[in-house]
């Protein structure tokens, strides 16, 4: 069986910060990542990102997850990457087991951060089965990574900021994007980016959703309608407009499901997420040594995702190397970070669910 | 309503602008209604016009004594809400983000958009910036009349409606 002191499953802007910031200490690690490529969904991000220069504010994302290869890149000689790897299972004796292309595995490793990220929710409706609905996800994959168009007159269901986004990269590819559906009475994301669309002439529709899609090899259309205060279709105001694909963006649900298979203590968090694994302040998991960090102990934007990545990989690094030389400033620097992230409106939901999760007593 | 639709109202709009009179040279506005944690317009002024802050969700205030009009920070912008704007004797003009294709060229008369995405008139091309250093969101300098100060915002091709 293959060893290693330190694995963190999962390459994305958690995980991999998280490798380089313990690589940087002298910490040996090796990630194990399901995709082909480091960088997780960086790599299909094609806007600018919010926040300060250390979280690379104002570089696009797939530019980030560049910096952050060259990044990993000086660490060569301490990281070990292993790509196209799906771990399949984590079991109490910190005993990975590991499917890649066609071979099962196993690795054991002392310590594990768990940086899986998070999976897109989807809403129930007639037909959302049919060719031509997406997730907000298989969007950005299609177009942006692949350069692939994933229909011409779109309707995005979700005026989150994964929603509004997409809906501005679909139009920057030529797809008429014909209107943005938001259940809620509020837009959901950044309203710069809700700006950004309605000066194209996109509008924005409040307490609005899709009750079905009509079609027999793909969709063709779709029936939307007003919602009450509690989120019920208001009858007769259904209005059917003809697409040729939709696009859900309904939030994202954090992958805790290796976590609960080790037996990690799972909390249910809505603020979060949903379901998280109970951490420490330190990122631990209610199992010795096995760590989570990332959209999977908490959903927030990726610039949070990579700074959290850092900070569990100073954790993890000091539980196997002991003492840190500037382990106090590193610290500090992180967790200010952070604090800087969460202290806004916007940080609302995350400040409310993490202390939530303090209040749950010890792991 | 902006929280409703993305449409900020005509108040909110005039409260980013300095009184006209200082708009006889170019200032940055600046729409950014929310506190988002964010600080790029600040951190790439060369001239220290713009101020948020320790605290990056506080929304940035621009001075207009310091600022020079140079747009620096309307590419930098990750929400596309800075723009540029000054009066020159009966016209308007803006420099504004746009990352869309074709590009316009100079000369070129395109679509003035407002907010809501309407044409209000034609807005003329008289120069596009595109440098490495934008990171392919290109600055367009455009003029209008100067009735639109408070609405033009953003263009839009002409061959497209």
């Amino acid at each position: 069986m293959k060893k290693t002191p330190m694995l963190i499953i999962g390459g994305g802007p958690a995980g991999l910060s998280c490798a380089i910031q313990a690589a940087s200490l002298g910490q040996s690690v090796t990630i194990v990542e399901r995709s082909h490529s480091l960088g997780g969904q960086l790599v299909k991000q094609t806007h600018k990102f919010f926040g300060s220069e250390k979280q690379y504010a104002s570089v696009r994302g797939f530019k980030i997850a560049e910096l952050l290869i060259q990044e990993y890149e000086k660490y060569k000689d301490l990281i070990e990457v292993v790509l196209d790897a799906t771990v399949t299972g984590l079991y109490p004796d910190k005993v990975c087991t590991i499917v890649q292309n066609g071979r099962y595995y196993k690795i054991k490793s002392e310590v594990i951060v768990v940086a899986t990220g998070a999976s897109e929710k989807f809403i129930a409706f007639e037909n959302n089965d049919l060719p031509g609905i997406y997730g907000a996800g298989a969007v950005q994959t299609l177009m942006n990574q692949y350069g692939v168009l994933p229909g011409n007159k779109i309707v995005m269901v979700g005026s989150g900021n994964i929603g509004l986004i997409v809906s501005y990269q679909l139009m920057q590819a030529g797809v008429k994007v014909v209107s943005v559906l938001e259940a809620a009475p509020l837009i959901g994301g950044y309203l710069v980016h809700a700006s950004k669309l309605r000066r194209l002439g996109v509008p924005i529709h409040t307490s609005k959703s899709i009750l079905k899609a009509n079609g027999s090899a793909c969709v063709e259309s779709i029936v939307i309608a007003d919602l009450d205060d509690s989120w019920n279709p208001i009858p007769g105001t259904e209005e059917t407009v003809e697409v040729d694909a939709v696009c859900v963006s309904v939030g994202l649900s954090p992958m805790h499901q290796l976590l609960s298979m080790v037996g990690a203590r799972i909390l249910f968090i809505p603020e979060l997420g949903g379901w998280v694994p109970k951490v420490s302040e330190c990122h631990e998991t209610s199992v010795d040594n096995i760590f989570a960090c990332g959209d999977l102990s908490g959903v927030e934007e990726a610039s949070s995702a990579m700074v959290e990545g850092r900070l569990t990989g100073l954790f993890a690094a000091r539980r196997l190397l002991g003492t840190i030389d500037n382990d106090e400033s590193i610290h500090q620097d992180l967790i200010s970070q952070l604090e800087g992230l969460r202290s806004g409106p916007f940080g609302k939901k995350t400040r409310e669910g993490l202390l939530q999760m303090k209040e749950e007593g010890q792991c | 309503m902006l929280e409703k639709n993305g449409v900020p109202s005509k108040e909110q709009v005039i409260s980013c602008f300095p009184e006209s009179s200082i708009l006889v040279k170019p200032k940055a506005i600046i729409e950014c209604y929310q506190e988002i944690p964010c600080n790029p317009c600040e951190t790439s002024c060369p001239f220290d016009a713009i101020k948020i802050g320790v605290d990056i969700n506080t929304r940035p205030i621009v001075d207009t004594s310091l600022c020079t009009g140079c747009g620096i920070c309307v590419t930098k912008c990750p929400g596309l809400a800075i723009i540029v704007a000054s009066i020159l004797n009966d016209k308007a003009i803006f420099k504004i983000p746009y990352e869309f294709l074709p590009s316009p060229k100079k000369d070129e008369n395109w679509n003035a958009l407002n907010r809501e995405g309407n044409i209000i008139s034609k807005g003329k091309i008289l120069s596009v910036l595109d440098s490495r250093k934008q990171e392919k969101t290109k600055l367009i300098t455009v003029e209008v009349s100067k009735e639109y100060l408070y609405d033009f915002i953003t263009i839009g091709c002409p061959d497209e409606r």
